[in-house]
C-alpha cells in the first residue's frame, strides 16, 4: 500500500514558470549567469550570480533528498553539460546546438531546467532550489557526496539490466518506446545542427564575396568604368543581404527547433535513466524474492524484511513513475508545439524581409542607366 | 562581349513576342522553332542551365532603339554620312541592319582587307585618332544584330572510348548572307575548337578579341563515354552546352566576326570537314596558350615607346582585372559547395524528421513531423535550384571573363607584334640604304639596280607595316570599347537573372512555411 504523499507547502517563495537567465558574464573560463525570479508575494525581485558549479550543487541535491518516497521514479529535468568560456572543440561538439549563437541557446536551455525544477511537485520541495534562486551568496560550492544518481556509469552488468523484461505490460511499452524516441531525436538533433553550420559557412561566403567585389571598384573618371564600378558596388549590397538572411535563417533554426529538438532529446534520456532506475529496482526485487524463498531458516526473517522494504521502494518508484510518464508525455508535446510553431513563425517572417530586401535591389537594378 | 544580348533587334517579318518559359533541353525535343530563342531576345537570360521561367522584361530605353539605326543606317550604307574614318574601320565593324538594300553593298565589305575608300591612306593616325574615338563610341551605338543562336539536344554518338556529344546549333536570322532564316546542323565539341583555332589565325582578325571556347575535359568526357545517365554526366554535358552557348553567341554578336566565311560554314554547313589538331589544344589550355605568347613578347628585345599611354595603362587594367576576378571565382566555387552541402544536409535532416514522426505516437505531433519532412524535403529542392543558380549565373560568368580577359590581353599581344614587324622592316630599310650607300661608293652599277629595287620594296613595307600597326591598334581600341561596355550590361543582365531566381524561390519558401503553419498550431 503506498504512503499517501503529505501536501506539504512549497518551500519556494517564488514563481518558477517565468524564471530568466538575464545575463551571461564571461571571465576567462568561467561563465557567469544572471538569474531573476519573481517574489510570489507581492511585487520584486531576486537577482543572483550563479556559475554552472551552483547548478550541479542544485541537481546533486535533487538527487540526494533522503525523505521522498519513490524519488527514483522521478524523471529529473536534465541540466546542460558545463560550457566554459574557452571550451576545447569536443566540448562544442558536444553541446551541441547549445554551444552556438554566444550562449544565448545555453542560457535558455538553463533557464528552462531552472523553470522545469522549480514547478516539479515533488523537487520544488527541496530546500536547496530555494536557497539557489534566492541566497544573495553563492551556496557552498563543496561537492555533496557521489551518489547513485551521479551518471549512472553503465558497467557491463547495468547494461544487461536495461535488456530485463518486465512485470507490467505499462512499463515495458514505455521502455520500448522511449528506446526508439531518443535514438530517432538524438540524430534528428545532430542532422539539425549540421545543416544550420553549413548555413553559417554559406553565410560567411556571402560576406567575402560582397567584401571581394568591393576590390573591383576603381576610381577614374572613364564613363563604361564608372558604370561598371557602380555594378559592382550594388551586386556586393545584393550579396551582403544574402548574408544577413542566411544569418536569420540560421539564428531562427537555432533559436527555436534546434532548442527544441535538443531539449526533446535530453529529455528523452532523463525519462531512459528513470526507467533504468526503475528496471534495477525490479532486478533487486526479483533478487531478494529469489534470497527470501531460498535462505535457510536461520536468515529467513532478514531475507524477508529485505524483500518487504524492497517490494514497498519498488511499488513506490512505480506509483511516481506513472504520474511522471503522464506528465511528461504531456509537457513535451507541448514544448515541441511551441518550438515548431515559433520556428515556423521566424521563418517565415524572415523569408518575408528578404523577398522585400531582394525587390528593393532588383529595382533598383532595373532603375540604373545603362 | 555579352554573349547575353541586351540588344533590340529589328521587328522580323514575322514578329512575335517572346514567350516565356525556358525549354530545358535536357527534356529532350525543343523543336518548336521560337523556343529555344526565347532567352536571346530576353535581356535577363543567358544560360539555360537555370529552368527559370523568362520574364519578358523590357529592354531599358537605350542606345539601340530602332528608330535610331534606321535612319542612321540608310545614311552609313550610302555613304553620305561616311567621314573618311567609317572606311577605315568598315574592317573592324559591320553594321548589320535587316530590310536594307545596302545589304548586297556589304557583303563586298568583308573582314579581308577589302576595297576601301582611298582618302583614308593620306591621314596619318595621329590625327585621326581623336575624332574617331567619337566617332567609335558613335557607331557602337547603332550596332544592331539579327542573328539568334541557340545550342539543344546533347546526344551521344557512338559506343566506347569513341564515342562523342553531338550538339544541334540552331540559327535563327533576318541577314540576307545566309542561306535561310532558320536553320540547324549539328556539331561536336572538336568543331568549336576548330571554328576558334580557325579565326585566331586569320589575320585580317588581328586585334579582335576573339571569344574563347569552353576548355577540354579528359575526365568529364570519359564519363560521359561510358554513360550519360548519372547526375554528374549530366552536370557536366549542361554545363559543356551551356558554355558553347554562350561561345557561339559572343562570336555572331561580333560583328567581324559574324563576317568570317568560316564562322558561316560553322553555322550552315551540313558536313563540316572534322577539326584536326585540336588534340593541341587539350590540357594546356588557351589561356596558358595566350600566356605563352605574352611572354614571348616581353621578352622581344625592341621595347616600345608608347606615345599614347592608353594602351599601357589598359593593359595594366585588364591584367589588374583579371586577378580580381579570380578571386571572385574562387569565392563563388565555394559559395556554390557549400550550398551542394546544404542540399545533402536538409535531405538527411528530412529523412531524420520522418522516421521520429514515424516513431511518434501522439497522432497531431506525428502528423507535424511527417509534414515538416515534406517540407525539407521541398527545401532541398530549393537549394538545389539555388546552387545551379549561383553556379550558371555567377561561377560561370567569372570564368567566361576570366578567360575573355586572356583574350583581350592577347589582341594587346598582336598590336605589339604588328608593331615589332614594322619596326623591324623599318631597321631592314635602314640596312638597306646603307647597302645602297656602300654600292654608290664602290661603284657597283650592276647591282644598284637590285639594291634601288630592294629599297622600294621594303618602303612600301614599311608604309605597309604602319599602317597595319595604326589599324591594328584602333582594332584594339575599339575592341576594349565595345567589350566594356557588353561587360558592364552581361553582369547586369546576370545579376538581375540572380535577384529573379532567388525572390522565385523566397516566394516559393514562403508558401512551404505558410502550409506549414496550421500543421504546427494544430499539435494539441
Amino acid at each position: 500500500m503506498m504512503e499517501e504523499v503529505k501536501e506539504v507547502t512549497s518551500a519556494l517563495s517564488v514563481h518558477g514558470h517565468n524564471i530568466k537567465i538575464t545575463d551571461v558574464v564571461k571571465d576567462g573560463d568561467a561563465l557567469t549567469f544572471v538569474i531573476v525570479s519573481q517574489k510570489l508575494s507581492g511585487t520584486g525581485e531576486y537577482h543572483v550570480d550563479r556559475t554552472w558549479d551552483d547548478f550541479e550543487w542544485l541537481q546533486q541535491h535533487l538527487f540526494s533528498q533522503e525523505d521522498v518516497p519513490g524519488l527514483q521514479g522521478v524523471i529529473f529535468p536534465p541540466l546542460p553539460a558545463k560550457a566554459s568560456g574557452n571550451a576545447s572543440a569536443k566540448i562544442m561538439k558536444q553541446l551541441g546546438v547549445l554551444g552556438l549563437g554566444e550562449w544565448q541557446p545555453y542560457c535558455k536551455a538553463l533557464e528552462t531546467f531552472l523553470q522545469q525544477v522549480a514547478t516539479h511537485k515533488i523537487l520544488n520541495k527541496n530546500k536547496a532550489v530555494e536557497v539557489f534562486l534566492t541566497s544573495s551568496d553563492a551556496p557552498g560550492r563543496q561537492k555533496v557526496k557521489k551518489n547513485i544518481f551521479n551518471r549512472l556509469s553503465q558497467a557491463v552488468e547495468e547494461m544487461r539490466k536495461e535488456g530485463h523484461k518486465d512485470v507490467d505490460e505499462f512499463f515495458q511499452t514505455e521502455r520500448d518506446h522511449n528506446l526508439v524516441l531518443t535514438g530517432c531525436t538524438k540524430t534528428a538533433a545532430e542532422k539539425f545542427l549540421d545543416m544550420v553550420l553549413t548555413e553559417q559557412k554559406i553565410a560567411v561566403a556571402c560576406g567575402h564575396f560582397s567584401a571581394a567585389l568591393h576590390l573591383c571598384v576603381e576610381p577614374g573618371e572613364d564613363p563604361d568604368k564608372k558604370a561598371f564600378s557602380r555594378l559592382c558596388v550594388q551586386i556586393s549590397e545584393v550579396f551582403d543581404s544574402m548574408k544577413k538572411n542566411m544569418t536569420s535563417v540560421a539564428e531562427n533554426n537555432v533559436n527555436t527547433l534546434g532548442l527544441g529538438l535538443d531539449l526533446e532529446s535530453r529529455y528523452q534520456e532523463a525519462e531512459k535513466e528513470m526507467l533504468f532506475r526503475r528496471t534495477c529496482k525490479l532486478v533487486e526485487l526479483e533478487n531478494a524474492r529469489r534470497n527470501a524463498e531460498k535462505a535457510k531458516p536461520v536468515k529467513k526473517a532478514a531475507m524477508e524484511e529485505v524483500k518487504t522494504a524492497t517490494q514497498t521502494e519498488f511499488q513506490q518508484i512505480c506509483g511516481v513513475a506513472r504520474q511522471e510518464i503522464k506528465q511528461f508525455h504531456g509537457v513535451r508535446v507541448k514544448m515541441l508545439q511551441q518550438a515548431l510553431v515559433q520556428w515556423c513563425e521566424k521563418q517565415l517572417l524572415t523569408a518575408k524581409e528578404s523577398t522585400d530586401q531582394f525587390n528593393q535591389h532588383l529595382q533598383a537594378f532595373r532603375g540604373m542607366a545603362q | 562581349m555579352a554573349a547575353s544580348s541586351d540588344r533590340n533587334p529589328p521587328p522580323f517579318p514575322a514578329a512575335e513576342d517572346p514567350e516565356p518559359g525556358l525549354v530545358d533541353p535536357a527534356d529532350g525535343d525543343s523543336d518548336e522553332g521560337e523556343d529555344i530563342f526565347v532567352s536571346k531576345t530576353n535581356p535577363v537570360s543567358v544560360s539555360r542551365g537555370v529552368s527559370q521561367p523568362d520574364r519578358g522584361a523590357e529592354d531599358p530605353p537605350d542606345l539601340f532603339s530602332e528608330e535610331e539605326e534606321a535612319s542612321s543606317t540608310t545614311a552609313k550604307s550610302n555613304g553620305v554620312h561616311s567621314d573618311d574614318d567609317s572606311d577605315l574601320f568598315a574592317e573592324a565593324h559591320m553594321e548589320l541592319n535587316t530590310d536594307k538594300p545596302g545589304s548586297s553593298a556589304k557583303k563586298e565589305l568583308s573582314a579581308s582587307s577589302g576595297p576601301r575608300s582611298t582618302s583614308t591612306s593620306t591621314q596619318s593616325p595621329a590625327a585621326m585618332q581623336p575624332t574617331s574615338l567619337e566617332q567609335l563610341e558613335e557607331e557602337e551605338a547603332k550596332d544592331s544584330f539579327d542573328v539568334d543562336v541557340a545550342i539543344t539536344n546533347p546526344e551521344k554518338v557512338g559506343d566506347g572510348m569513341n564515342a562523342y556529344v553531338a550538339y544541334k546549333v540552331s540559327t535563327r536570322t533576318s541577314l540576307t548572307m545566309f542561306r535561310s532564316k532558320t536553320f540547324s546542323v549539328r556539331r561536336r565539341f572538336s568543331d568549336f575548337l576548330g571554328l576558334y583555332e580557325k579565326l585566331s589565325v586569320k589575320q585580317s582578325l588581328h586585334g579582335c578579341i576573339i571569344p574563347l571556347p569552353p576548355e577540354k575535359s579528359v575526365v568529364g568526357m570519359t564519363k560521359v563515354k561510358v554513360g550519360m545517365d548519372d547526375p554528374s554526366s549530366v552536370e557536366f554535358v549542361e554545363r559543356r552546352r551551356a558554355a558553347l552557348e554562350r561561345y557561339l553567341q559572343r562570336v555572331v554578336c561580333h560583328p567581324s566576326l559574324l563576317q568570317d566565311a568560316d564562322v558561316r560554314e560553322f553555322l550552315e554547313r551540313d558536313d563540316l570537314p572534322r577539326a584536326l589538331n585540336t588534340q593541341a589544344l587539350s590540357g594546356a589550355g588557351f589561356l596558358k596558350m595566350i600566356n605563352k605568347a605574352s611572354d614571348a613578347v616581353n621578352k622581344m628585345t625592341i621595347k616600345m615607346n608608347e606615345s599614347d599611354t592608353w594602351f599601357e595603362d589598359k593593359f595594366q587594367e585588364v591584367e589588374a582585372e583579371e586577378q580580381q576576378l579570380r578571386k571572385l571565382h574562387a569565392v563563388v566555387d565555394s559559395l556554390v559547395n557549400h550550398r551542394k552541402d546544404l542540399c545533402g544536409n536538409t535531405a538527411v535532416f528530412a529523412k531524420s524528421m520522418a522516421m521520429l514522426g514515424n516513431s511518434e505516437d501522439n497522432t497531431a505531433l506525428s502528423r507535424a513531423l511527417s509534414q515538416l519532412a515534406e517540407v525539407e524535403d521541398k527545401m532541398e529542392q530549393l537549394h538545389q535550384e539555388q546552387a545551379a543558380s549561383d553556379f550558371f549565373i555567377f561561377a560561370e560568368l567569372l570564368s567566361d571573363y576570366i578567360r575573355l580577359l586572356g583574350a583581350v590581353r592577347g589582341c594587346f599581344d598582336q598590336r605589339m607584334r604588328a608593331w615589332q614587324r614594322w619596326q623591324e622592316a623599318q631597321s631592314t630599310l635602314q640596312k638597306k640604304r646603307e647597302a645602297e650607300a656602300k654600292l654608290l661608293w664602290a661603284n657597283k652599277p650592276e647591282k644598284l639596280q637590285q639594291a634601288k629595287e630592294d629599297i622600294t620594296e621594303w618602303e612600301s613595307r614599311v608604309t605597309q607595316y604602319e599602317r597595319d600597326f595604326d589599324r591594328i591598334g584602333m582594332t584594339v581600341r575599339k575592341e576594349v570599347l565595345r567589350f566594356e561596355k557588353e561587360k558592364a550590361k552581361d553582369f547586369k543582365s546576370q545579376i538581375m537573372k540572380y535577384l529573379e531566381a532567388m525572390l522565385q524561390s523566397q516566394q516559393r519558401l514562403i508558401k512551404f512555411w505558410e502550409a506549414f503553419l496550421p500543421e504546427a498550431k494544430a499539435i494539441a
